[in-house]
């Protein structure tokens, strides 16, 4: 018998059951095997790939946080240095100032001072000489004012020098 | 299941030919002695939508493209008394109008791009032309009135067998003389999906190769979405770590029904076949996953199904039973359910587009067709919504309850 209306869909057909398990186990073994194994490995492997990537990030990121604030103290400290090394170059400059200053006004004084002695010293030899010559040209006259009287009288020579010498010639 | 089908669709039919009135127009040859069988048997028989609609979702050896041209297949026939009969394509029956052959090879006839045999012994076993077929109306048991074929060869009539179906009668098949192991519509429609799946993923798992460590791009990126979909929502859930080694089945089993759901919804050649709406592929399906579920359950899934810990004795032993009847309910409904889904779809829709027939009285009324073409547009365009909806939903469900089974016969103990 062959009916126009059979409803074959529900039959179980052993050539369609074996042309289906053929071609499904077919199509498992070769797209499951060079085709969905490597794409879901592949997957896998970015997912890992990924997360690495992220945690390498979130390191790096704690780690340019860190190496952030240990700049910040180098600068800070660095500029604090800094500020320190200028005040002591002022210091040293004022004092250097100062120093010189003083070294020079002493030096002035020592040869204001040297001048002055040497002024004195010359001048004493001056009035020394002065005085000798005085000595000798009023002696000198003295003689000869008195040669006439005293001719050669040596108490009367050493009396004259002797007032010669009292005057001061100041 | 029919009957009640045919009750449906029956109360709108109307008393005219649908075939003869679309076709006659188109065809003008002289008339063979099949045409004036067909005619007369024609104009008996009011239009028949589930006729139509069943004639529609079931396989067949050639691939119909319209009107008269068929898409010829190979054939592998085998009767146990005979051997095989191997053919290259079903052309060699020489169809005639609505793939009707003219000619039997090795007792096998062509009808309506479907091959059957007669089982008859006095029928000649060599390539003989045959008059054409003959119509009676009989009752099958379910009461309904049905249109019983036979071949005329000589002028002498001969019934048909349909080839032979493992159900055991369940649903009306038996063993018959001979089975059909030929690339039928169906074997062609998986056949190519599984070439074009082949190729596509081939491709997309070369490009994860040669753009390492770079983002996806066209094809792949296309299908990343959907794999990291079966993957993140159905196979992490249910299978935990160790989600990896069943994704490869998950996958196929997820690609490959959908495609097919896909290819089915498309009505003209290559598409259009009912594939996963046969109960054949949906069986074969379910035995993948029962098989690979059970054949991957360890030590503890065995143990809860078999000895139930924890619980007392009188429970056990109502429990064991119910669990083991478990193991083999679990497939049989995945396999209804893809099949009930698909069908179930098909036929609506092939009734939706009988209202253009029904009401235009098969071609005699064109203002009734008409007003049948609004009525089942927006309806048929509806339930092809619906269908491309359910054709995601049933690869989907199928694949997570798979997921689901799996995962239960690999779970390790936790108390």
């Amino acid at each position: 018998m062959m009916f126009l209306v059979d409803f074959s869909v529900i039959k179980p057909d052993p050539g369609l059951i074996f042309w289906s398990t053929l071609i499904f186990a077919t199509f498992w073994i070769i797209v499951g095997k060079l085709a969905f194994k490597p794409i879901v490995e592949a997957l896998k492997k970015r997912e890992t790939d990924i997360q690495n990537a992220l945690d390498a990030a979130k390191i790096a990121r704690s780690e340019m946080e860190d190496l952030k604030e240990e700049n910040e103290e180098l600068l800070a400290k660095a500029r604090e240095e800094r500020t320190q090394i200028l005040n002591e170059a002022k210091e040293a400059r004022d004092y250097m100032v100062a120093e010189a200053k003083k070294k020079a006004r002493e030096e002035a004084a020592t040869i204001i001072n040297n001048a002055r002695n040497d002024i004195e010293n010359h001048k004493q030899a001056a009035i020394k000489e002065l005085k000798m010559e005085v000595g000798n040209m009023a002696i000198d006259i003295a003689s000869k004012v008195i040669r006439k009287e005293l001719e050669s009288d040596q108490s009367h020579k050493d009396y004259v020098r002797k007032l010669v010498d009292e005057i001061k010639l100041n | 299941m029919r009957g009640k089908f045919l009750a449906l669709i029956g109360s709108v039919s109307f008393f005219l030919l649908f075939g003869q009135a679309i076709l006659s127009a188109q065809v003008e040859e002289e008339p063979s002695p099949l045409e004036e069988v067909v005619e007369e048997v024609y104009e008996e028989k009011e239009f028949d939508p589930g006729e139509k609609a069943i004639g529609h979702i079931v396989d067949a050896n050639a691939f119909h493209l319209w009107t008269d041209y068929f898409f010829h297949l190979p054939a592998f026939l085998y009767a146990p008394d005979f051997g095989w009969t191997i053919l290259p394509t079903t052309s060699r029956f020489e169809t005639a109008e609505y793939g009707h052959g003219t000619v039997a090879i090795d007792k096998y006839v062509m009808y309506h791009g479907m091959i059957f045999r007669v089982p008859d012994e006095n029928f000649p076993t060599e390539t003989v032309e045959i008059d054409g077929f003959h119509y009676d109306y009989q009752t099958d048991e379910d009461g309904n009135e049905v249109r019983n074929i036979q071949v005329v060869y000589q002028g002498e009539k001969f019934d048909l067998d349909t080839k032979s179906t493992v159900d055991g009668g369940f649903f009306g098949g038996q063993i018959t003389s001979y089975y059909d192991f030929s690339i039928t519509k169906n074997v062609f429609s998986m056949l190519l999906v599984f070439f074009l799946l082949t190729y596509v993923f081939l491709k997309v798992a070369r490009a994860y190769k040669k753009r390492d460590g770079m983002a996806p791009r066209g094809m792949q990126s296309f299908f990343e979405t959907i794999i990291v979909f079966i993957q993140d929502d159905v196979a992490k859930p249910f299978l935990g770590e160790k989600y990896d080694r069943f994704m490869p089945l998950l996958l196929c089993i997820f690609f490959f029904i959908l495609t097919l759901n896909l290819l089915g919804q498309i009505p003209f050649f290559p598409g259009g076949a009912n594939v996963t709406g046969n109960l054949s592929v949906t069986l074969v399906l379910a035995m993948f996953t029962f098989f690979t579920v059970n054949l991957s359950g360890n030590r503890h899934y065995w143990q809860h199904i078999l000895w139930m810990p924890g619980i007392p004795v009188p429970v056990k032993l109502i429990l064991t039973p119910v669990e083991i009847a478990g193991l083999f309910i679990k497939p049989f409904t995945l396999m209804l359910r893809l099949f009930a889904a698909i069908t179930a779809g098909h036929i609506v829709i092939v009734a939706f587009v009988s209202l253009i027939f029904i009401f235009g009285n098969a071609g005699e009324s064109l203002s009734g067709a008409m007003t049948g073409v609004v009525v089942a547009f927006p309806l048929t365009l509806f339930m092809i919504t619906i269908e491309l909806i359910i054709a995601l939903v049933q690869a989907f469900v199928f694949t997570i309850l798979t997921a689901s089974y799996l995962g239960a016969a690999t779970e390790e103990a936790h108390h």
